[in-house]
């Protein structure tokens, strides 16, 4: 076992772990971070997005021990500090952008990487960045409004209501 | 994934002496290593990552015009660094995997992987790249050796891959949606002393130059010019996405794109 120590959501952590344990299972097993999903295990669908020193990957293909020292963001840390859904969580449920769930989290944390660096989007730039985030409910029209909302602009002429 | 010892060192030498021990293996980015471990198809001793080594970071213009891209350097930071230096080699970069695959996989562990499909074995063979590894200088013609396999010896690291910048180039993508790997790629790029056509995804070689299109694209620089050559699908790789025939065809039908690209 290995110590690793890292900040997630502002807060110092620390944790012995192997040298296979994955970044999502620290946060989910280590730190009963449990907002981050772990849906397909093989870094397709995009549930177990984080942000690692800002930058969105996947956790569940990362190593706990990748990430020492690292300023790590997950969906625990998305919320107002007076607790309320942040813009892109309250465009979410807005705008119907979840069904069952599962994806959302991973959701969330990549629309928050997308409009760091890209605060105006496109709806095709936003498809674009959303390849790496399955979601097997919405057939995401609905989770585009919801990020184009985010962003400021006028959902009011995007495809499905 | 079966346990393994985890190391991070800070300089190439450092890591080249950790690679010394017994199974040990190098890590890039992860994102092909970590799911085949899961797997249980590799079961290294230890895990020597590469992601520590600041001078195996970032994209610089040499001297000669040339572009050194360090082996640590992920797929997001060339489609962002080597946009206005290598635009083509940025557009290939900016196509690999998603966003957040982007932000973790690096050159150096793609072109050490060699997988057939993968997007960077194209741009590097089609430029006629140099490798650079901690103990020599390797020619993109003699790097890629088949499936999966380079000459690289056991323990040896890319520190940097040198591009020669083309007049023009043009990477040609037909996306696999599912495995967003390429079910056909085919990097063209046009120097001053030839055209080099490299194609991934099709041969069950793995990367390979399309020699006849060269010859082809050398009299004649443009699209037409393909139009009597057919690829063998003998070689080619048939499997549910597409078969032998099918990946045969988008080699040309990639490469007469590719053509239209950079006229």
């Amino acid at each position: 076992m290995t110590q690793v120590s890292m900040t997630v959501n502002g807060k110092s952590v620390s944790g012995d772990v192997e040298g296979r344990t994955l970044l999502s299972s620290f946060l989910r097993d280590h730190l009963s971070l449990t907002g981050t999903h772990v849906g397909c295990d093989t870094a397709q669908c995009g549930a177990c997005v984080v942000h690692v020193n800002g930058e969105a990957v996947k956790s569940c293909n990362m190593l706990a021990l990748e990430a020492d020292g690292a300023d790590v963001g997950t969906i625990e840390g998305q919320a107002n500090d007076d607790g309320s859904l942040n813009v892109i969580q309250q465009a979410f449920q807005d705008h119907h952008g979840l069904q069952c769930g599962f994806c959302t989290p991973g959701m969330v944390m990549s629309t928050a990487a997308l409009l760091k660096d890209n605060p105006r989007p496109t709806e095709a730039e936003v498809r674009k960045y959303l390849e790496g985030n399955l979601c097997r409910c919405t057939g995401y029209h609905n989770i585009v409004k919801a990020i184009m909302a985010a962003s400021g602009q006028d959902v009011s002429s995007i495809a499905a209501e | 994934m079966y346990n393994f010892e985890f190391e991070k060192p800070s300089t190439i030498a450092d890591a080249v002496a950790a690679l010394g021990a017994e199974d040990a293996q190098a890590l890039g980015g992860g994102q092909t290593l970590i799911p085949t471990l899961k797997q249980r198809l590799a079961a290294p001793s230890a895990l020597v990552s590469l992601s520590g080594i600041a001078e195996m970071k970032g994209v610089c213009v040499d001297d000669d015009g040339s572009v050194s891209i360090g082996g640590a350097t992920t797929h997001a930071t060339v489609e962002a660094e080597a946009a206005d230096s290598y635009p083509a080699m940025a557009a290939l970069a900016g196509q690999i995997g998603d966003p957040a695959v982007r932000n973790r996989g690096t050159i150096g562990g793609s072109v050490a992987n060699n997988d057939p499909a993968a997007c960077y074995p194209a741009g590097v063979l089609g430029s006629g790249a140099t490798i650079i590894t901690n103990s020599r200088q390797i020619g993109a013609d003699d790097f890629f050796e088949g499936l999966f396999t380079t000459a690289l010896e056991e323990g040896e690291i890319i520190t940097s891959i040198r591009f020669p910048v083309p007049q023009a180039a043009s990477y040609q993508k037909f996306l696999q949606p599912a495995s967003r790997f390429a079910l056909v790629g085919v990097y063209l790029a046009r120097f001053a002393d030839g055209v080099r056509v490299a194609v991934t995804g099709a041969s069950e070689d793995g990367v390979f130059r399309w020699s006849e299109a060269e010859e082809a694209l050398n009299k004649e620089f443009r699209p037409d010019a393909l139009m009597d050559l057919r690829i063998n699908p003998a070689n080619m790789i048939g499997d549910l996405h597409g078969s032998k025939d099918y990946r045969a065809h988008l080699v040309g039908v990639m490469t007469k794109r590719a053509v239209e690209a950079c006229m």
